[in-house]
């Protein structure tokens, strides 16, 4: 394989003793003269879950998409403080934003499978950083869709067009998208606010099983999929982090009054 | 109250109901006499021109004064040069300048660019023969079937380039993130996603392209010009093409002719007709994209 084997440590260690994958200091953020984040810092470990939470328009989305870089995207965004993964530095304009997206892999709010069949799909990224041919690719994506828990709805219809999917089924492919580029980290943006309770259920245990090797990062509006699925949860409001912590912490005594309010639904 | 105020809104009701109807016959009568002249020009063109078509107007050289039958073949062969020439030349121009216009085009130059555009759709044919007439075909000394050929091309870029633009444009931004977000550079993401997923409303623009400037004179008058022998040359010699023998016999005083120019006006809005549809056939239920 090409991927290097890691050792499966997220069973064993205690959250809060697992190394430090991403790290977030004074980051701000500005689409032309409005400012989108004020100053966030924040640890994200590796291989364990940590959720974003907060109301529309706070501004987590756009933290999610500066570890990756795709705000690039937009004209006019600028980011100040720092950014490390590994130690790195994500933010500096000498960053190989293809490389970095690489390693950092993102899964969108809306299934955005490509018009062409599922395995094609799968065999996009590889294909495109000449990760593999012939019978490899064909096991690199079996191991993807496996991975991505679809590939025994899918291995019969693989050269059929991924729109045929269901809703979930297409998301899951987009999951198995990502992991066939083999990333570290999986950016996740309300994954299942478009699906059903019995999809948002698979995507959830996927993302327990993607753990034990994937760094992953969720933004989600559902309080309790947060508290389900992340070891660590932070509260995003008006572009601050207002608090951040173990989520069994953060969703039982929460040390902010504004997170309790949201927590308990009083606003948001 | 409410018995007495019954009766309003059912006149306002009838009134308003008149006034649709009206409308809708100003409607329909608008469309007829939009149609109207497209048909006419079809039924006469048919009538006038099958007569002359048979095997030897695709077949044979037009015949010199005072003989009869003849056909249409050299000015074929020729349009069909002429046209694949400018395809070669203002396809290539008209696609990559619309993918940098929908990609990279929020800037001053591409806002020139547009523009001028713009500008380039509205000249009238004969400038651009006149044109190209003193750029191509006076350093090269002579009519041709490559002057044609750029003539054409120059005339096709700003057609092809708008709507590749707008077709680009139409492809949605979470395919493009996606394919960013999997790591592929830009040209990348625009060459295997974006590209394959405007394809169809990107051929269509360049077929109705095709057909818009197949039927051409007056850029040919001064660039391809005319000849009643073969001419499957580039360059060097003048070539002859549909529109032009159309013009040439059409104004002859010969019967023979008029039947040759009659037929090949027959043949050239087949050939629109047949573009058309074909982009018809190509876009249906295309333009939704995904999503």
């Amino acid at each position: 394989m090409l991927r290097t084997e890691v050792p499966d440590r997220a069973q064993t260690d205690p959250p809060s003793e697992r190394p430090p994958k991403i790290e977030v200091s004074r980051l701000s953020f500005f689409y032309g003269r409005t400012q989108a984040l004020h100053d966030i810092s924040l640890t994200i470990r590796e291989r364990q879950i940590t959720a974003l939470i907060g109301p529309s328009g706070c501004g987590k989305s756009t933290f999610l998409r500066t570890l990756n870089r795709m705000n690039d995207v937009i004209e006019g965004a600028r980011a100040e403080g720092s950014v490390t993964m590994d130690g790195a530095e994500i933010l500096s304009p000498t960053v190989d934003v293809v490389a970095l997206r690489r390693r950092v892999g993102m899964v969108f709010q809306r299934a955005n499978p490509f018009p062409m069949s599922i395995f094609d799909n799968v065999a996009y990224g590889p294909r495109i950083h000449g990760l593999a041919g012939g019978s490899d690719l064909e096991g690199l994506v079996e191991e993807s869709l496996t991975r991505a828990a679809l590939w025994e709805e899918v291995k019969d219809k693989l050269r059929e067009s991924a729109f045929g999917l269901s809703g979930g089924q297409q998301q899951r492919l987009c999951i198995a998208r990502l992991l066939a580029v083999g990333p570290e980290v999986v950016l996740m943006d309300e994954p299942c606010s478009a699906l059903d309770p019995i999809s948002t259920l698979r995507i959830e245990e996927l993302m327990h099983e993607l753990q034990r090797r994937y760094t992953i990062v969720i933004v989600t509006h559902n309080m309790q999929q947060a508290a389900r699925v992340s070891q660590e949860t932070g509260f995003f409001l008006s572009g601050e982090l207002i608090e951040v912590g173990p989520s069994a912490k953060v969703f039982t005594e929460p040390v902010d009054k504004r997170t309790e309010d949201y927590i308990t639904g009083r606003f948001g | 109250m409410t018995t007495q105020a019954a009766p309003r809104p059912r006149l306002h009701y009838a009134r308003r109901k008149a006034m649709n109807g009206l409308m809708w016959v100003f409607a329909v009568l608008a469309v007829l006499l939009a149609v109207l002249p497209l048909a006419l020009v079809l039924t006469y063109v048919i009538i006038q021109g099958a007569s002359a078509i048979n095997w030897d107007f695709f077949t044979k050289l037009p015949k010199p004064v005072g003989e009869t039958g003849g056909g249409a073949a050299n000015a074929l062969l020729g349009s069909l040069i002429i046209v694949g020439l400018a395809s070669a030349f203002g396809l290539p121009i008209g696609i990559l300048g619309g993918i940098y216009l929908a990609e990279f085009g929020n800037n001053r130059f591409a806002f020139t660019v547009r523009f001028a555009a713009d500008v380039l759709a509205g000249v009238p044919a004969i400038v651009i023969g006149i044109f190209i007439w003193a750029l191509v075909v006076i350093p090269m000394h002579g009519n041709s079937a490559l002057a044609g050929g750029v003539a054409l091309g120059v005339m096709m870029v700003p057609t092809v380039m708008r709507t590749t633009e707008e077709l680009v444009r139409l492809v949605p931004r979470s395919l493009r993130e996606a394919s960013l977000a999997l790591g592929a550079s830009h040209w990348r993401t625009v060459l295997s996603i974006v590209l394959p997923a405007a394809r169809g409303g990107v051929i269509t623009g360049i077929l109705l392209a095709i057909a818009r400037i197949a039927g051409e004179a007056a850029p040919l008058l001064f660039t391809a010009g005319w000849s009643s022998y073969w001419s499957a040359r580039l360059a060097g010699q003048p070539v002859p093409s549909l529109p032009i023998l159309i013009f040439q016999y059409a104004s002859s005083p010969y019967e023979d002719w008029h039947r040759l120019a009659w037929g090949s006006a027959l043949v050239l809005v087949v050939l629109m007709l047949l573009l058309s549809a074909a982009a018809r056939y190509v876009t249906r239920g295309k333009l939704r994209l995904v999503r």
